[in-house]
């Protein structure tokens, strides 16, 4: 703990940043979650969550936000969702067209219901949430890089 | 509508502020200011969807024109000409402005769509796709290929960014160096 108190910005921050950053997460997920009941989806869901960890790093330092997300699991989950996206849309094939909403439309305003539409909405915020936190964390270590070399 | 044009006046202040400041950091603010104004347009028009998008957007964009750019020493490339360039921005402005006001007058009533096809997804949205949200049934199943085209857009993006950067993060100390010196 006091490793991670070294680096970062000071305690008041690091401590407020404790209490707010899961809340932070958790209302990135509910906004995909609910993106066919309520305003949002998975665009602007996956954008908060990738702020939440981009919050995480900007208090406690690159060490920390990379043991919660690293590098190389940014970029596996951008390539999943991506790839899911693109499964879900192929699988319309079976009903016949591509993009075929093949699911159980259910009933309106439940959770469970819209067929294919929260799927690509969770596909979406994947991709989104790891490719902006991948693009963030990419160019401000480019600034880290060019600090040392002057 | 009054609120309307008071937020699109202060858009305009907040713009022009944000190119005449000298200061780099309040200049990002003032495009901040914008952004933010634009989102609460958003949610005065009746569009919470765009208007959730357009603040998560502006503050990450904030957030990585602070963190990532603004301690560069950027070159700022106002001396020499700027009497010419002024007098060419002056006339495109005066262009445009006068081809759209002529344009303008042939668009519809503000609030009346366009396209005939608004009035099918209104009609046939929820019993068609399920979903509640309008929006989500059109960007998510009407118009899919278009939603295709973007996460593609954003996926071209992320790749490019990583192979550039790391790139230069591979290579030696003594490269760069020889690199810059070029």
């Amino acid at each position: 703990m006091s490793r991670e108190h070294g680096k970062g910005m000071s305690v008041i921050v690091k401590t407020i940043t404790r209490l707010t950053v899961g809340l932070i997460l958790l209302y990135g997920i509910y906004i995909v979650l609910h993106g066919h009941l309520s305003p949002g989806g998975g665009f602007a869901g996956g954008v908060i969550i990738a702020l939440s960890f981009i919050h995480l790093m900007l208090a406690y330092g690159k060490d920390v936000a990379f043991k919660k997300l690293s590098k190389t699991g940014a970029s596996i989950f951008e390539s999943t969702g991506a790839l899911l996206f693109l499964i879900i849309a192929i699988l319309g094939f079976i009903g016949g067209y591509f993009f075929l909403n093949f699911l159980p439309k259910g009933q309106p305003f439940k959770l469970f219901s819209a067929g294919i539409i929260p799927l690509c909405n969770i596909a979406i915020s994947l991709k989104v949430g790891a490719g902006l936190f991948a693009i963030f964390v990419m160019l401000v270590l480019l600034k880290l890089d060019v600090r040392k070399k002057e | 509508m009054i609120e309307l044009y008071i937020l699109l006046i202060f858009m305009i202040i907040g713009a022009i502020i944000a190119v005449e400041v000298k200061d780099l950091l309040s200049s990002v603010i003032a495009v901040g200011a914008v952004g933010l104004g634009l989102s609460i347009v958003f949610l005065i028009l009746k569009a919470p969807d765009v208007a959730i998008t357009q603040l998560v957007v502006e503050i990450l964009c904030l957030i990585i024109l602070i963190r990532a750019t603004l301690k560069k020493d950027l070159p700022f490339s106002t001396t020499g000409r700027w009497i010419l360039n002024t007098l060419i921005t002056v006339i495109f402005i005066g262009i445009f402005l006068f081809l759209a006001s002529k344009a303008f007058t042939d668009l519809p009533e503000f609030g009346s769509p366009t396209m005939k096809v608004a009035r099918t997804y209104l009609e046939t949205g929820l019993p068609k796709t399920g979903a509640a949200n309008m929006v989500a049934s059109v960007i998510l199943d009407f118009r899919a290929y278009d939603t295709l085209g973007e996460a593609t857009v954003l996926f071209t993006a992320v790749i490019g960014v990583l192979a550039i950067v790391r790139r230069i993060g591979r290579k030696k100390k003594d490269q760069i160096v020889e690199a810059e010196d070029e």
